[in-house]
């Protein structure tokens, strides 16, 4: 080994080890800030180490600079843009479009290294031509799925594209299986040394993304978009057998591992098992017929004052924010009617249901913009028992996740999910612009509840009205 | 390097990824997901890698280059995503804002 070599190899450990404190460190909230700098200055010495390895040995030809600057200037600039300017609301659909770009970065650079080798591959009758072809393969096949299922599922999630019913006919399994088996003999004939049949290899893999993630519901999105995150480490992983990198295989692995566990995690929360989020096709789209329907029989609206007297009189109130919140903006509004509450010594909570807006940790995100205290932040095991014991529920932009039809109705697509029990409380009021149903497209139990009054509205106008009327009471004016 | 090697490398790595995270907080899981999804963009070596050894004039370059920077859009734009989410835990005196 001379100086460049080992340099390099030092440099790579300190990268692997800096990458998984950064992962460790970003699952504890008291630590996840400086992770994720740890992370990306672990990345930039990764980058230093590569480029000053070639530089001690091969040297880096001018023109291959060149690129490297127009590639990297590019892709920084545009992503710093994007990564500054999306608006909270987004963060789904933008967590979704990264990755997909990143999966697309794994798939362009194995078909690089597979139409113009780089690499001293070992002369035929040994196993490495092989192996080559083989991580290109993968590479390309991850890579493909990663990129067509997370723009699938951004599209999704911006709403430009729904779940129409077609999408749930159990042909799609067949024709899945279709592109499955086209990709495998396409990898065959790859390794055969049939140069074009990556393209084939190509074609079937991104519609094999496509037709895996096109039926799934948009509410199992973040469970997809996971998933699809521990792709793209896999992704990077073979990539690495390419370029022979062991940082690069370190590194994958450890996203593609531990992205599979917060797949898992996330799966408990909502309680459903990832093979029925993958196969089971959309709640929405398969119900429309069936218990999810039906005819609201005991819809009891009210004003905004009544609310307002309600909230007046009560000792204790539960928000339960949804996306409705988030799509209103109305974080900063409903921080102020709930000072207001709170300075008449009102006791305010906010209740987080894990799956609450269209990724966990969304309403968290949401309200500590707003500068809710952390501690007002429960949890739901924490916060249903308290239910009973509490005078009002505020029910802002939330559906499914407070339908008591999850608890109740055996034939409910809902049945099983954990819901917060708002019904428990004395009133529940549902701030709501109208009628229409939840992510899930199904009925709403809770507002034919006798102890259910909707306040139809934007919530952000709603909540501006409400401060109007608690000043008008008197609420709050110290 | 070895092949076999690799795939000690490929399998040691994934066990470290199994273990690294436990019990995460349901707060964390987006900024997780943004912050390991940065990382996975670390396949920018790969496209330097092609890039640095392309020869001259070779259409590698220009692939190299578009897939750079995709890896990179992903890795910069992750990571300043996920700062952003998580300096909204951190809990500074803010001014009131609008």
């Amino acid at each position: 080994m001379n100086l460049p070599d080992i340099i390099k190899f030092v440099i790579d450990l300190l990268a692997v080890l800096l990458l998984a404190l950064g992962i460790k460190g970003l699952s504890k909230v008291r630590s996840a800030r400086e992770a994720n700098i740890l992370a990306a200055f672990a990345m930039l010495l990764s980058v230093v180490g590569l480029l000053s390895y070639y530089l001690g040995t091969s040297g880096i030809p001018a023109q291959s600079w060149a690129w490297i600057i127009v590639g990297s200037l590019v892709g920084s600039l545009l992503g710093t843009l994007l990564a500054k300017k999306v608006p909270m609301t987004s963060m789904p659909e933008t967590v979704a479009l990264f990755n997909g770009f990143g999966g697309m970065s794994s798939l362009l650079v194995a078909i690089g290294a597979f139409l113009f080798p780089f690499n001293e591959v070992a002369k035929a009758g040994s196993l490495e031509p092989f192996i080559n072809d083989a991580s290109i393969s993968v590479s390309i096949f991850v890579g493909a799925i990663t990129f067509s299922g997370s723009i699938v599922a951004m599209a999704k999630l911006q709403g430009w594209l729904s779940t129409p019913g077609w999408t749930q006919v159990k042909a799609r399994h067949f024709v899945n299986i279709v592109f499955g088996v086209t990709s495998l003999i396409s990898f065959i004939y790859l390794i055969s040394g049939n140069v074009s049949s990556i393209w084939l290899l190509v074609i079937a893999s991104t519609l094999l993304g496509i037709g895996v993630t096109l039926p799934i519901g948009g509410a199992d999105m973040p469970v997809v978009i996971s998933l699809l995150n521990s792709y793209s480490g896999i992704a990077a992983a073979a990539a690495g057998f390419v370029v022979d990198s062991q940082l690069l295989i370190v590194a994958g692995a450890m996203v593609g591992a531990a992205g599979l566990i917060l797949t898992q995690v996330m799966c408990k929360g909502m309680n459903r098992s990832l093979i029925s989020v993958l196969f089971g096709g959309s709640l929405s789209a398969q119900n429309t017929t069936s218990s999810g329907s039906g005819e609201y029989t005991n819809i009891t609206s009210c004003s905004v004052e009544e609310c307002a007297l309600t909230l007046e009189a009560a000792n204790r109130v539960i928000v339960v924010p949804g996306y409705g919140l988030a799509v209103a903006q109305a974080q900063h509004t409903l921080r102020e009617v709930t000072k207001k509450l709170e300075q008449n010594g009102i006791e305010v909570v906010y209740a987080i249901h894990p799956v609450a807006g269209r990724m966990p940790g969304h309403m968290n995100v949401l309200l500590a913009e707003a500068d809710v205290p952390y501690e007002q932040l429960k949890e739901m095991d924490v916060v249903n028992p308290e239910f009973p014991a509490t005078d009002v529920v505020l029910v802002l932009g939330a559906n499914d996740v407070v339908n008591p039809q999850a608890k109740n109705d055996k034939s409910s697509p809902l049945y099983g999910m954990p819901v917060l029990d708002v019904q428990e409380a004395r009133t529940v009021f549902v701030i709501k612009r109208g009628m229409s149903a939840g992510y899930s497209g199904i009925k709403n139990d809770l507002f034919d509840l006798p102890n259910t009054s909707m306040v139809f509205g934007d919530a952000k106008k709603v909540l501006s009205e409400l401060i109007g009327e608690l000043k008008d009471l008197g609420v709050g004016d110290k | 390097m070895n092949f076999d090697s690799l795939l000690w490398v490929l399998l040691l790595g994934s066990l470290l990824g199994l273990e690294l995270i436990g019990k995460v907080p349901p707060t964390l899981h987006t900024p997780l997901m943004s912050g390991a999804n940065a990382i996975s963009g670390i396949t920018m070596l790969a496209a330097l890698t092609a890039i640095i050894k392309a020869e001259p004039n070779s259409p590698l370059l220009i692939i190299g280059s578009i897939s750079l920077g995709f890896a990179l859009f992903n890795v910069v734009g992750g990571f300043f995503v996920t700062d952003r989410m998580l300096a909204m835990f951190s809990r500074k005196p803010t001014k009131k804002n609008k």
